[in-house]
């Protein structure tokens, strides 16, 4: 189907040889380093043809040393020394240029600039290295390499790119690269003189979300060609639809991961507030102090930084814990039954922790690093790209989630949790020790709190006030969903993560927040017990 | 006349002091020449000013927690709408002097480009007017908000986090600069009220002494509501909701007169606040400062009133001075307050001289 891209078109000669390139990429050189050395040496002609010539030989020669030549050329950091006419490559020092042969590449040491001529390049010498480069990268083995080198093509397609990307078209197998160089085509062919040519081109890109169609397209509405303007129409059309629906899954997608935030911080709290009835003010501060782990865990092992957060998940979790514990022994225990009592005294606690934070770590925020595996994006299309931090943050809120179902439903700890919170009394009569059942709730909430901090330190400032700006999320979505439920936290968090993006667009981010608090004081009047009531020591 | 007062020994004294500073204050301030040893300074009377203004706000969370057993996190909020009401009337005062000199907008409003004074901002340059809105505007928000939660029976803690999300609400809407409230700077530079200077001593005793005049008025209504029959019903409503309910009382209609007569005291002396600080900032609707005055409460003990006012003055003080003398203790110390108060001190150090008279 795409002969009509190469016919009525004058193939110059030195592309020729590009053909095979492909295919023999992976075996060795048939016409051997001569063919490059002599081409090399063409190089340094005065003629411009000459040296066009030259670039076309050198091209054809399969060399595996051809590349950088060609993009020092195009740089230009081509050189050869006057005295023995030596072609090197010049990288600029202080004093002169540090050279390195080409054809041996190894270092001549320094030169000065009166030593050295450049082997200059004109506007068309240029068009035709830089086709040569990209024709080059085509024949990387690696996909990723060539699918880059297409997209890098984009908008700078003269004639004789187009001719690479049509013989390269033939021989490429990866569907994905396949798919990016039929888009490139049709591209060109949308400024074809030919009607025909320009109507399939608009009708193949109908479904492309590349943002040059749309320009393209664009242009061609206004077309006096009643019939391409009105493919082009269409397409535009049928194109703006996909692309709001796009907008729709990249909003749903960014209130999942704050949901999944929202789910993190307040999964703790569902534990110690939901099942045990505890008004925990400072579990914001145990997130905190996660986030704190994550990052002395990684002042501990600088190297690792990759690791460092897979350890500081456990550590995290220890740590928080245990404070978990300690606050429950010293001063929980000692209000079970006195609610209001529970939220000032636990209030105080986070002053005390959040001080202490600040009298050791400073009251400046500290820099978690973000291990490599967590940067970057998955492309799905042109129209939406799904960063690797939320993702990962949606896919750990789910794991963790689904580890303290288990824990909950499935344990034999997540057993006496359940019997202590539904009838203490006679949990306590069948020989279950409620008080030591207690702290271990409460040390698992505050854990889970850890673990939330350690995933928050991939996406926030960590400061000593980071707990504060959690602590009221976490209560409102432990209450929307129900307290005392599980589900009901996961639901809630996540309605409200998308509500609050969805609004974010038309309402701005405070006011999109602001709203959402609104929501959830009426609701709650309406539905006192929240999304998904459920019986517990709370009634 | 003041029945009221009848076997309230802390309210007594309370009282006495109070007509005593009053008369005491502004002599020592105004007559006794500066420099003299007993020469109050300008700035102390401001402070005391200032903590008078907060026992107020102190008694008004008294009557509700102490006696109605909501804990509410959210009488900053109202604390600070009075404020604003009182900020927005002393803002239109200054006229020309502000430092863009212009004199129908407030700076901030000429710095956001605006062309004239929104509509709520309407009447605010009239005094009585803006004094009602002290009053009307956190009545009208309690009530509101009230008759929502308390129709439909949130209690307990599920009440005291939504009044705690309501400040929090109010306090990201204030921190916007589209609200029309000046944004995260607030209303300040104020220059006078009904044409007094601010800085000027005799101003200061003034407002010092009204300060004191609205703490007592508001110490006697909050009492004389106590020892009614009303107050009587409200303890109950404490102690066990849903009897008093089926004894045919409507709960719902108490606790809305109740909640919304506190936020008009606390708005009340948000409004005394303001002009004595000078400034008024979306920061005072954080729950943070909510929860510390249900802290003062907490230590002065609960269900006394007059135990309202002491914590309040006791842990301002010591704010005032530790914030001074050692910043870094000042959280440590407040956190410690907290725990070691609700561990050890439930009624608070009212209760700790109640204890010594029934041992006596």
């Amino acid at each position: 189907m795409l002969s009509f891209v190469t016919k009525n078109r004058f193939l110059p000669v030195w592309l020729l040889g590009l053909c095979l390139l492909p295919a023999l990429a992976s075996a060795t050189p048939p016409v051997g380093s001569d063919a490059f050395a002599q081409a090399v040496e063409r190089l340094q002609v005065k003629s411009y043809k000459e040296r066009e010539a030259a670039v076309a030989a050198l091209i054809s020669s399969q060399d595996e040393r051809v590349k950088p030549v060609l993009e020092a050329m195009l740089n230009a950091r081509l050189f050869y020394t006057k005295k023995d006419k030596i072609t090197v490559i010049g990288i600029k020092t202080k004093d002169g240029f540090s050279i390195t042969g080409v054809l041996d590449q190894k270092s001549l040491g320094n030169a000065s600039k009166s030593q050295l001529k450049k082997i200059k390049v004109n506007n068309k010498l240029r068009r035709i290295l830089r086709a040569g480069i990209a024709a080059l990268t085509l024949s990387d083995p690696a996909p990723e390499v060539r699918l880059s080198a297409v997209k890098q093509m984009y908008g700078k397609l003269g004639n004789a790119g187009i001719q690479i990307l049509t013989t390269h078209f033939e021989t490429e197998t990866d569907s994905k690269v396949r798919e990016e160089i039929q888009t490139l085509l049709h591209i060109h062919d949308l400024s074809s003189d030919d009607r025909n040519t320009v109507l399939k081109a608009v009708a193949a890109l109908s479904k492309s979300l590349h943002p040059e169609v749309r320009n393209k397209l664009e242009l061609l509405k206004d077309s006096t060609d009643q019939e391409i303007s009105a493919a082009s129409g269409d397409a535009l059309k049928h194109i703006q639809e996909q692309l709001a629906f796009y907008a729709k899954v990249k909003t749903a997608f960014f209130g999942l991961s704050l949901g999944s935030v929202l789910v993190l911080a307040a999964i703790g709290l569902a534990i110690t507030f939901g099942v045990m009835g505890v008004i925990n003010m400072a579990h914001g501060e145990l997130i905190m102090l996660g986030a704190y782990t994550t990052y002395v865990i990684q002042q501990l092992m600088p190297q690792y930084i990759g690791m460092s957060l897979l350890v500081a998940i456990p550590a995290a979790f220890l740590v928080s814990g245990a404070v978990g514990i300690l606050i429950e022994r010293l001063v929980i225990r000692h209000l079970y039954g006195r609610p209001l009592e529970t939220l000032l005294a636990t209030f105080g606690i986070s002053l005390i922790l959040q001080q202490t934070v600040r009298t050791i770590f400073s009251p400046l925020n500290r820099s978690v690093e973000t291990p490599q595996w967590m940067s970057g994006f998955l492309e799905i299309n042109p129209a939406l790209s799904l960063t690797y931090n939320r993702l990962y943050i949606i896919l750990f809120c789910l794991l963790v989630f689904a580890v303290l179902f288990l824990v909950i439903k499935k344990t034999s700890l997540g057993l006496s949790v359940r019997a202590v919170s539904q009838n203490r009394a006679m949990a306590r009569a069948m020989g279950i020790r409620a008080s030591r059942v207690d702290a271990l709730t409460f040390g698992l909430g505050s854990g889970i709190a850890g673990i939330a901090g350690v995933a928050l330190s991939q996406i926030t400032n960590v400061g000593p006030n980071m707990g504060q700006d959690y602590i009221i999320d976490s209560f409102m979505v432990v209450v929307f969903g129900g307290v005392g439920n599980l589900w009901g936290t996961l639901i809630g968090g996540f309605s409200l993560g998308i509500a609050n993006k969805f609004m974010e667009p038309w309402a701005g981010a405070v006011l999109a927040k602001i709203l959402v608090l609104v929501f959830i004081i009426l609701f709650i009047q309406k539905r006192p017990r929240g999304l998904f009531p459920q019986k517990g020591r709370v009634n | 006349m003041f029945y009221m007062l009848k076997g309230d020994r802390g309210g007594q004294a309370l009282l006495l002091l109070l007509s005593i500073a009053v008369v005491l204050v502004p002599v020592l301030n105004l007559v006794v020449p500066e420099g003299h040893a007993l020469h109050v300074s300008t700035f102390t009377v401001t402070l005391l000013g200032k903590y008078l203004a907060f026992a107020l706000l102190a008694v008004a969370v008294d009557l509700v927690w102490g006696y109605m057993g909501i804990l509410s996190l959210g009488h900053g909020a109202f604390f600070a709408l009075g404020g604003y009401a009182m900020g927005m009337y002393l803002m239109l005062q200054i006229g020309d002097r502000g430092v863009y000199g212009n004199p129908d907008l407030p700076d901030f409003m000429v710095f956001l480009n605006w062309q004239e004074v929104p509509w709520f901002w309407q009447g605010f340059d009239n005094f009585w007017f803006a004094m009602i809105m002290v009053a009307l505007v956190p009545g009208l928000l309690a009530f509101v908000f009230g008759a929502l939660a308390f129709r439909s029976r949130v209690t307990g803690v599920y009440l005291s986090i939504m009044t705690q999300a309501l400040t929090y609400a109010l306090m990201l809407a204030f921190f916007r600069n589209e609200m029309g409230f000046g944004g995260n700077n607030g209303l300040t530079d104020f220059k006078d009220i009904l044409g007094f200077s601010l800085q000027s001593d005799s101003t200061r005793v003034a407002l010092f002494i009204a300060s004191a005049a609205a703490l007592a008025l508001g110490y006697l209504a909050c009492r004389a509501i106590v020892v009614s029959r009303l107050g009587k019903v409200v303890v109950a409503i404490r102690d066990t909701e849903d009897r008093v309910r089926f004894i045919g009382y409507r709960v719902d209609h108490i606790k809305l007169a109740i909640f919304t007569f506190s936020a008009v005291l606390a708005g009340i002396a948000g409004a005394l606040y303001v002009p004595q600080v000078g400034i008024i900032n979306p920061g005072e609707f954080s729950p943070l400062r909510s929860i510390e005055l249900v802290v003062w409460v907490a230590i002065g003990g609960r269900a006394t009133l007059y135990g309202a006012v002491l914590g309040a003055f006791i842990v301002n003080y010591s704010k005032t001075y530790l914030t001074g003398a050692a910043p870094e203790v000042w959280l440590f110390a407040l956190g410690a307050l907290f725990v070691l108060v609700t561990l050890y001190l439930p009624n608070g150090l009212a209760g700790l001289s109640k204890k010594k008279e029934a041992a006596a």
